[in-house]
C-alpha cells in the first residue's frame, strides 16, 4: 500500500492507516488473512492473485506533487497530466497531443522527465512529481526559466513549461554538452512558433553554468 | 478511453493468472503504446495489470550473453557501460527511438511489442484487416509511403513493427525468455518471434495469450562488438524509422568473417537478412561487396506506388551503414 499521509497532514508524519471507506474500494484481500479465508476450490493462481491489489471506479488516490501529498478522487483511466489539470488546478503543465508526440506535458517523476499523457496517475503514487510550479524557490525562479526569459525562448509559450521542464532534466543528464547534443536531446518538445535557437540557447546557457 | 479497473500485479503467477481469468484484460509498463491506442479507442480492455512491480529487472552478463530484464527502460539500457561497449548497435537503436521522455518511460518488453504505426490501423474509421480481420486494406492502394516492401501480403503491408529495437536484437541473434500462464519459461529467437502477416495480420507474433515477456538474451560476438544502427527518417529526430539497418561485421586482415544484418522500415518484420549476410562472408570488406549485398537484401522487394523509393533508400541506408563499421 502507498506510504502516504493524508493530504493535509505535514509531511513526515506517520502513516495514517487504511480507514474503512478506502478499504471498501480496494479489492485488497492479500495477507495470511485473505489466504486463510480462501475458500478451498480456489485455485493457486487466484490465491496468488489474492496479493495483488485492485482499483476500480472513482477512488482516492494520492499523488506528491513539489514535495506536497495531494489527494484525489478519480476512476484509474485518469491520465497523470488530466490528474495535474482537471482535478489539481496545475493547469502549467500543457496537453498539446495527449499522445506523446509533443512534449508539452513533460513532468518529473522521480528526478527522471517523462510525458505525463501516456501515463496513469493511479500508477505515479508514492513517486515524487515535479511540475513547472515546483520549480521556482519562492519568487526565486529556476534557473532555466530565467534564461528562458533571457534568451526569449518562446513565443506563444504554450510549450514553454514542457521545454523548460525537458531542459532542466536534459542538463542534469549531462545531454547538453553541444548545441547539436541539445538539439537531439531536445526533440521531444515541439515549438510551433520554432523558437528552436533560442530554446537552444537557453539550455546552453545553464548547462554552461553546472 | 473506456473504463477499466487496474490491478498491480504481486507477481509474475498473479499476473498470468489475472489474464486466465480475464482474456481481455491487458499487461501495462510503461503504457506508451497502450494509452496511446486505447485513447483512440483501437485497444479496450476491461483490465489492466501493472507489471512494473514484477522482478524483470537487471542488465547481467551471463553465460549466454547480456541478459537484459523485460521491465528495464529504453533510457537505461541504450546508455548501460556494457551495451554501449559490447552491442553498439542495441545501443544506438534505443537512443535514436522515440524521445528522451519517452525513453525514460518505456520498456524493453513494451518496445518489443509495440503496434504499427500504419495510419489505416491507427484511424478507427478505415477499415484494416490487421485491426478487424476480413474489413480490407486500403493500404494497399492508398497511403503507403511508409510501409513495408519485403514480406507484404495481399492482406496487409505494414511495418507490424516500425520500432528500432527489434532489428538490433533479431540481427545479433537474441533470445527472448517468455513465461506463460502455467509458470513455465521458453526461448524463442527475436528473429522468429514477429510472424508475416499472411492471411492473418491480426496475428503478429508467436506470444501466447497471457504469456510474459521476462527477458531478453543476447550472445557476446565479435560481430556485436563490431557494430551500428543507422535510421533514416523524415526529420533528423523523433521519428519512426523510413528504412534502418543494424549490421555487424568480423573483420580479419581485409576479409569478411562473419557478418550480421537486418533491416528496419522496409520489412512486415524486423527483417534479418541471410542473403545479405551470405554476399558478405569471405568477401572482401569493400564498397562492392557492400552493395552487391544491398541488392540480394532487397532481391524479393515488392514495392507500391508511394513506398517504392525504400527499394533503394534502404540498399543506400545498408551500404552506409556497413562502410562505417568496416571503418
Ligand atoms: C510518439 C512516439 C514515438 C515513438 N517512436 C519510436 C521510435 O522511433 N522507435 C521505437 O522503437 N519506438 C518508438 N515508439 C514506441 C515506443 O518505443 C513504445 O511505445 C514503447 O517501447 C512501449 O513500451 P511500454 O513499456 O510503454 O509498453 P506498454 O504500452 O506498457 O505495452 C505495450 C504492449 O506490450 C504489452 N507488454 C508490455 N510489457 C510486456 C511484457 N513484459 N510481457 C508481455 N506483454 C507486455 C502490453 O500489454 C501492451 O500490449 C514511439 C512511441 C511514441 C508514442
Ligand atoms: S497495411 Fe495492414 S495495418 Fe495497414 S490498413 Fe492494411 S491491413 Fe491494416
Ligand atoms: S501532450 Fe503529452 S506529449 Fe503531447
Ligand atoms: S512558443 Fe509557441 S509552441 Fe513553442
Amino acid at each position: 500500500m502507498s506510504t502516504f499521509s493524508s493530504p493535509d497532514t505535514p509531511e513526515g508524519q506517520p502513516v495514517r492507516p487504511e480507514d474503512g471507506t478506502r478499504r471498501s474500494f480496494m479489492k485488497q484481500a492479500g495477507g495470511l488473512l485473505g489466504l486463510a479465508l480462501a475458500p478451498p476450490f480456489v485455485g493457486p493462481a487466484e490465491r496468488l492473485a489474492a496479493y495483488s491489489k485492485t482499483v476500480e471506479g472513482v477512488t482516492s488516490l494520492q499523488l506528491k506533487i513539489n514535495g506536497t501529498v495531494r489527494s484525489i478522487q478519480a476512476e484509474p483511466r485518469v491520465t497523470l497530466l488530466d490528474a495535474l489539470r482537471e482535478y489539481l488546478d496545475l493547469t502549467g503543465t500543457k496537453k498539446g497531443c495527449d499522445h506523446g508526440q509533443c512534449g508539452a506535458c513533460t513532468v518529473h517523476v522521480d528526478g527522471r522527465r517523462i510525458n505525463s499523457c501516456l501515463t496513469l496517475a493511479v500508477m505515479q503514487q508514492g513517486k515524487e512529481i515535479t511540475t513547472i510550479e515546483g520549480l521556482a524557490q519562492g519568487d526565486a525562479l529556476h534557473p532555466m526559466q530565467e534564461a528562458f526569459l533571457k534568451h526569449d525562448g518562446f513565443q506563444c509559450g504554450y510549450c514553454t513549461p514542457g521545454q523548460i521542464m525537458s531542459g532542466v532534466a536534459c542538463v542534469k543528464e549531462g545531454h547538453a554538452g553541444s548545441d547539436d547534443q541539445t538539439r537531439e536531446w531536445m526533440s521531444g518538445n515541439l515549438c510551433r512558433c520554432g523558437a528552436y535557437p533560442n530554446i537552444v540557447a537557453a539550455v546552453r546557457e545553464v548547462a554552461g553554468k553546472a | 478511453m473506456n473504463n477499466f479497473s487496474y490491478t498491480q500485479a504481486g507477481s509474475a503467477k498473479a499476473a498470468t493468472g489475472l489474464l486466465k481469468d480475464k482474456p481481455q484484460a491487458a499487461y501495462i509498463a510503461g503504457g506508451t503504446t497502450l494509452l496511446d491506442l486505447m485513447k483512440a479507442n483501437l485497444e479496450e480492455h476491461p483490465q489492466l495489470v501493472d507489471i512494473n512491480t514484477l522482478p524483470f529487472k537487471g542488465i547481467e552478463q551471463t553465460k549466454d550473453g547480456l541478459r537484459i530484464g523485460a521491465m528495464e527502460r529504453m533510457s537505461d539500457v541504450g546508455e548501460n557501460k556494457l551495451v554501449l561497449e559490447q552491442f553498439p548497435a542495441i545501443s544506438e537503436s534505443l537512443l535514436l527511438a522515440a524521445s528522451p521522455q519517452l525513453r525514460n518511460m518505456a520498456s524493453i518488453g513494451g518496445n518489443i511489442l509495440q503496434r504499427t504505426r500504419c495510419g489505416y490501423f491507427r484511424d478507427a474509421a478505415f477499415p484494416c484487416n490487421k485491426r478487424v480481420p476480413g474489413s480490407g486494406c486500403p493500404a494497399l492502394t492508398g497511403d503507403n509511403h511508409n510501409l513495408a516492401v519485403l514480406g507484404t501480403s495481399e492482406s496487409c503491408i505494414a511495418t507490424a513493427y516500425p520500432g528500432d529495437l527489434s532489428v538490433a536484437l533479431a540481427a545479433f541473434d537474441a533470445v527472448l525468455t517468455l513465461e506463460n500462464q502455467k509458470g513455465k519459461q521458453r526461448q524463442v529467437l527475436v528473429k522468429d518471434f514477429y510472424l508475416l502477416p499472411g492471411k492473418t495480420p491480426q496475428k503478429e507474433t508467436v506470444l501466447e495469450p497471457g504469456e510474459l515477456i521476462v527477458a531478453v538474451t543476447i550472445p557476446m560476438t565479435a560481430q556485436a562488438r563490431r557494430s551500428t544502427y543507422l535510421k533514416v527518417r523524415e526529420r533528423s529526430s523523433y521519428a519512426y524509422a523510413l528504412a534502418s539497418a543494424a549490421v555487424g561485421l568480423d573483420v580479419q586482415g581485409g576479409t569478411i568473417r562473419a557478418a550480421r544484418v537486418a533491416l528496419g522500415g522496409v520489412g512486415t518484420k524486423p527483417w534479418r537478412s541471410p542473403e545479405a549476410e551470405k554476399a558478405l562472408v569471405g568477401q572482401p570488406a569493400t564498397e562492392a561487396t557492400f552493395r552487391a549485398a544491398a541488392a540480394a537484401a532487397m532481391r524479393g522487394a515488392q514495392p507500391r506506388k508511394e513506398n517504392a523509393f525504400k527499394v533503394e533508400l534502404a540498399q543506400n541506408t545498408l551500404v552506409q551503414a556497413l562502410m562505417k563499421v568496416a571503418g
